[in-house]
């Protein structure tokens, strides 16, 4: 039952940190909620797809199939939050102004939200097909009553949402004012993690592997295995033995999202708003 | 569009996935069978490229997973997988099953 409650947990706290901050950047935006729990479902039917395709898949491209599968995974989940953070940034200005005049709910249109739907739809996707492959196999094998599975997998759930509502309740602590800055700071490292846990898995597959060997270990230190090294790992990317590619695209990651957030901020003072 | 790119990038990514296949050198053979791992400590040369050719006999799946070697893969129930390593600095590098993580657990020394 234990074993069942940590790996259900660890797999749903990623998920819930991901949905935790997802939600707290779109609070302000209307029908935000639809489409996060659109997302949320989706991601659930896909990972009992990908669950059970999970031996075709790790045989396809030459036995590599289910690390590019993850790097690609992840990749479309940092196009996608850097679209979103780079878009709410050339709106950020109209989108103060509404809520100014309405009060709280804004509706900028559904663009921003259904790219935030792939995000979490991503997210959950990726944690939850090793949780049904997990949760599979201690079934199927019997070596655990299927009661003691099930009563470890709702605990290791319920601890792993409860933190994600944990970050979610203090975002919501922090000013109004404050919020936007920070989720936009939450979100971009958010994709600079995932991009460098990208490369990790194009190296796994084995192409790309330059600079692949680790540049410094601070796993005495904080163990990315480790609970809290675990929830660094989702939110800001920490890893305790990175290579210099990882931080490179850590690195590459920020600056282009920084970057072109800066220019739509700018651009978005003119008179005309370049979507 | 970018949808496309990144399609694109995949594909480009499987073609150099075959040109490596067809140099591989070492591969080194792991058993998993009743949540253990058998050989549960592997000697590999150091600053060279290996394969592990990890089989799963157990009927459930299991989670080959090394923070030091920064790989995560899971096997199902009799299958196998193949998992690219290195070249290692010389050293130890422990690993485990992460789905029955208090038998399976193992170690390579590169050296």
């Amino acid at each position: 039952m234990l074993a069942a409650a940590i790996i259900v947990f660890r797999e749903v706290l990623e998920a819930a940190l991901v949905i935790g901050i997802v939600l707290a950047a779109t609070r302000t935006l209307q029908n935000s909620r639809r489409w996060i729990s659109g997302g949320i479902l989706a991601g659930l039917v896909g990972s009992a797809l990908v669950a059970l395709s999970a031996d075709v898949l790790s045989e396809a491209l030459s036995g590599m199939g289910q690390e590019l599968f993850n790097a690609g995974v992840l990749l479309v989940a940092v196009v996608m939050l850097g679209w979103h953070t780079v878009w709410m940034s050339g709106h950020g200005r109209e989108m103060a102004q509404e809520m100014k005049r309405l009060g709280h709910a804004v509706s900028a249109g559904s663009r921003p939200l259904s790219v935030l739907a792939v995000v979490v739809g991503v997210a959950v996707l990726r944690e939850g097909a090793e949780t049904v492959l997990f949760v599979f196999g201690v079934s199927a094998s019997g070596e655990e009553g299927t009661v003691a599975t099930a009563l470890g997998c709702a605990v290791g759930f319920a601890a792993g949402a409860a933190m994600g509502g944990l970050l979610y309740a203090g975002l919501l602590a922090v000013p109004t004012r404050h919020l936007f800055s920070v989720t936009t700071w939450l979100v971009t490292l958010l994709a600079a993690g995932m991009a460098a846990q990208a490369v990790a898995f194009l190296a796994a597959a084995g192409v790309w592997d330059i600079a692949s060997q680790p540049v410094w270990d601070s796993s005495w230190l904080l163990a990315d295995s480790s609970l809290p090294g675990r929830v660094l790992h989702t939110l800001v990317g920490y890893v305790d033995r990175p290579s210099l590619s990882q931080l490179g695209a850590y690195g590459a990651t920020i600056l282009a999202i920084t970057g072109l957030t800066r220019r739509m901020a700018s651009e978005s003072k003119g008179p005309e708003v370049v979507v | 569009m970018r949808f496309m790119s990144v399609a694109a990038a995949v594909f480009a990514l499987v073609g150099l996935t075959q040109v490596a296949a067809a140099a591989e050198a070492g591969v080194f053979e792991i058993v998993i069978k009743d949540h253990r791992f058998s050989p549960d400590r592997i000697e590999v040369p150091a600053g060279q490229k290996l394969t592990l050719l990890v089989k799963n006999q157990d009927s459930s799946a299991e989670e080959f997973e090394s923070h030091a070697l920064k790989r995560e893969k899971v096997i199902k129930g009799g299958q196998e997988a193949r998992i690219n390593i290195g070249p290692l600095s010389a050293g130890e590098y422990t690993f485990v099953g992460e789905y029955h993580e208090s038998t399976a657990k193992g170690v390579i020394v590169a050296k």
